[in-house]
């Protein structure tokens, strides 16, 4: 009986089968870079642990934070936090009914990309 | 006659039983974070590679120990919500649960660290 209104409806979107799009892509990267983000969150944490304990313990976050892997996990955060932000307020944009169409969600998408490399370079540029 | 409204009739045979208040949570705190990142890489972003007295220093004043207070409480707190819907999306059962125990502990802790020390720092 599952199959009774079969008719016109849209099939589920296996991803096996399903065709890559920007809009799912940036989608799914919302979520990546939302969960990864505790990484850097962490990190944070713990330089600031370290600088409320003492100069000693400080050296010891700070080489780490300075290191090239802490560089790193710096620069994937900023760009991270960035294109989180900018998705999750695509999101929010949807969520309260505007830019559905499929012109508009597309050129949203293009504008997450392209807004959060270049908020990436500026932040590390000023900051 | 039937005395039940359409809505009264419609009210819990949806699959996910709740979740709108999940949402509208993760609504909030999205919207504050749209403030709140701009101001924390402000506020954070200049220290990272300072001396430690300039660092004790900078989280001494008002701004960046508020600022950077209010990124962890709303970080994490937006990071428990939405780590919740990953997990329950893709595991199930035991694992789901322990999981989400797990990352909600992960959660509160690193936040109650993070002020710790942004109080430790301030005063």
């Amino acid at each position: 009986m599952a199959d009774v209104n079969r008719g016109n409806r849209p099939l589920s979107p296996h991803l096996s089968i399903y065709r890559p799009q920007l809009t799912s892509m940036t989608s799914i990267l919302t979520r990546l870079t939302g969960n990864a983000l505790l990484l850097g969150a962490l990190m944070v944490v713990w330089w600031l642990l370290a600088a409320a304990t003492g100069p000693d313990y400080f050296a010891t976050a700070d080489w780490f934070m300075t290191s090239i892997l802490g560089k790193l996990i710096m620069l994937g955060s900023i760009w991270a936090l960035w294109y989180h932000s900018l998705a999750g307020l695509r999101h929010l944009i949807w969520d309260a009914g505007h830019g559905l169409e499929f012109e508009m969600a597309e050129k949203m998408g293009w504008a997450v990309i392209g807004g959060s490399v270049l908020l990436t370079i500026f932040t590390v540029i000023l900051l | 006659m039937a005395y039940v409204t359409d809505r009264k009739r419609a009210v819990g045979l949806g699959s996910a039983k709740t979740g709108t208040e999940h949402h509208w949570h993760m609504q909030i705190s999205s919207y504050a974070l749209l403030l709140l990142v701009p101001l924390f890489l402000i506020a954070f972003g200049p220290m990272v590679g300072e001396s430690h007295a300039n660092v004790v220093a900078h989280f001494a004043r008002p701004f960046p120990a508020i600022v950077t207070a209010l990124m962890i409480i709303v970080g994490f707190q937006h990071f428990r919500s939405g780590v919740q819907v990953l997990i329950e999306d893709y595991s199930h059962g035991l694992t789901r649960k322990l999981l989400i125990i797990a990352m909600v502990c992960v959660s509160y802790g690193a936040m109650a660290t993070g002020l710790f020390a942004l109080v430790k720092l301030a005063l």
